[in-house]
């Protein structure tokens, strides 16, 4: 290496140049690239609801089938009433979970009632009601999350049209151990969900009950062995998203004809 | 322009005789984090050895400008920029994957053997070479990972590229997955073994005794 490398002169200019050259690449790609990657980011997530649904087949196309048979609405979960938009977004392009911790779209939650440990909670929950071919409710999907034991578990709960009944519940999203609580997504457990039942016989408490001796086979979900707090976290997540706090009165807001799919 | 033999020994050498993890065992972290199933395994084999191939060209491109008193910086400059490139690309067209391997592409640009083949390599010699000698150590790592990836993916799943080959017991089948197989851990096993074997057929890689 020559010596008229060493000038400053030198080294500033190639830090510069190299920085502007690595600048552009860098912004570029990411510029050029972002509406791939958030379509792929879109059907993702679509998949995942019909995943949850128990729509997705091999081979199914995930954006037709969403787009004939999905109808993705927002509601405010304190007001109960159906919002068109949220901070300028759509339904389509509303994320609940990345309003959660903002201020006037989030509420944050206190220790003692934040059981399924998540910090804060949307204010307009994003829902998916699936209809078969007469436009009747076939399914409702919803979105939940907890705290596992490494981290927030993402899910998409699907009920049936009494709003009570679970068709498939679809963890996406979690950092549980691979093996251990990972198996939240195995889809031997995932069906075991199916046919159980959220409440008890007065539609209002939260029977479902994530344990490892399965006496009431309407609401006792197998726990995954080994994984006893990711069971738990799973557990408080629906406990606390099908409370009164969350989807509770909403649900049955639902059930009763009032809030409609119209 | 460099000679045949010269050219075989930089892309081919890395494989067996100088590879960047069984012999200078650099690299181990992704080769622990990622090898649990095949697909992810190949995708970072291949992320890795289009990082290490073009870092090695851009720095031996410039090789005869950079200062020395900021080489380092420089070659972490264009190595973030290039694994942020691949991040890029993966997120636009393999999403699944991009998802799985989530900090382990970032982490492209701690890997040693990227950093290590640019100061040692790129850094006197000219484009081709290094290019094919970034090609080189990329076939090298690739070699363990995806060894490492069969037998983890084989034996600890019971499946190749997601396809059950062996049916589970969990399913009704007859063959109960080895749960530590799933884990990072069990890499290390793995490689060990393989260096191990490596250096029995290859007797001038054994190190000297103390």
């Amino acid at each position: 290496m020559s010596n008229k490398n060493e000038t400053l002169g030198k080294t500033l200019f190639v830090v510069v140049a190299l920085c502007l050259v690595c600048a552009i690449i860098v912004a570029g790609s990411a510029v050029g690239l972002k509406p791939l990657q958030q379509k792929n980011a879109a059907l993702d997530m679509q998949r995942n609801v019909l995943d949850a649904a128990g729509l997705l087949q091999p081979g199914t196309d995930v954006i037709a089938l969403f787009e004939e048979r999905v109808d993705t609405r927002l509601v405010d979960l304190n007001t109960l009433t159906y919002v068109d938009s949220v901070d300028g977004k759509n339904a389509t392009d509303y994320n609940p979970i990345s309003v959660a911790k903002k201020p006037g779209l989030g509420t944050k939650l206190d220790k003692a009632e934040d059981t399924a440990g998540i910090g804060s909670r949307e204010n307009v929950a994003k829902l998916y009601f699936i209809n078969d071919s007469n436009g009747e409710l076939e399914t409702l999907v919803v979105f939940i999350r907890g705290y596992g034991l490494w981290g927030t578990m993402y899910g998409l709960l699907a009920l049936e049209p009494d709003l009570n009944t679970i068709k498939g519940v679809n963890f996406y999203e979690h950092m549980e151990t691979p093996g251990l609580g990972g198996e939240i997504q195995n889809p031997n457990w995932v069906a075991g969900w199916q046919g159980k039942q959220l409440y008890g016989d007065d539609m209002s408490t939260v029977q479902i009950d994530v344990t490892k001796n399965v006496a009431d086979p309407a609401h006792d979900v197998d726990a995954l062995s080994g994984a006893t707090l990711t069971s738990n976290g799973v557990e408080n997540t629906f406990q606390y998203w099908f409370s009164d706090k969350a989807y509770g009165p909403l649900l049955e807001k639902i059930r009763q004809g009032e809030l409609n799919n119209g | 322009m460099a000679s045949k033999k010269e050219i075989k020994e930089v892309l081919f050498g890395p494989i067996f005789a100088n590879n960047p993890i069984a012999l200078q065992i650099l690299g181990i972290c992704s080769a622990l984090a990622v090898t649990s199933k095949m697909e992810n395994t190949l995708v970072m084999c291949i992320a890795l050895t289009f990082v290490t191939a073009f870092s090695n060209f851009f720095i031996s491109l410039i090789r005869n400008h950079i200062p020395s008193s900021v080489r380092i910086i420089v070659q972490m400059t264009i190595i973030a920029s290039l694994v942020i490139v691949v991040d890029q690309i993966l997120r636009a067209y393999a999403y699944s994957i991009a998802k799985e391997l989530s900090v382990f592409v970032g982490l492209i640009i701690t890997n040693c053997i990227v950093m290590g083949r640019a100061e040692a390599y790129a850094m006197k010699s000219p484009p081709g070479l290094s290019f094919l000698d970034g090609i080189g150590n990329g076939l090298g790592y690739s070699v363990v990972l995806l060894t490492v990836g069969f037998i983890r993916e084989l034996f600890g799943s019971g499946s190749l590229f997601g396809y059950q080959i062996l049916s589970l017991v969990s399913e009704g089948g007859w063959y109960q997955p080895v749960g530590l197989l799933v884990l990072p851990p069990s890499a290390f096993f793995i490689i060990g073994g393989f260096i191990w074997v490596l250096r029995t057929f290859r007797k001038e890689q054994v190190e000297p005794k103390d």
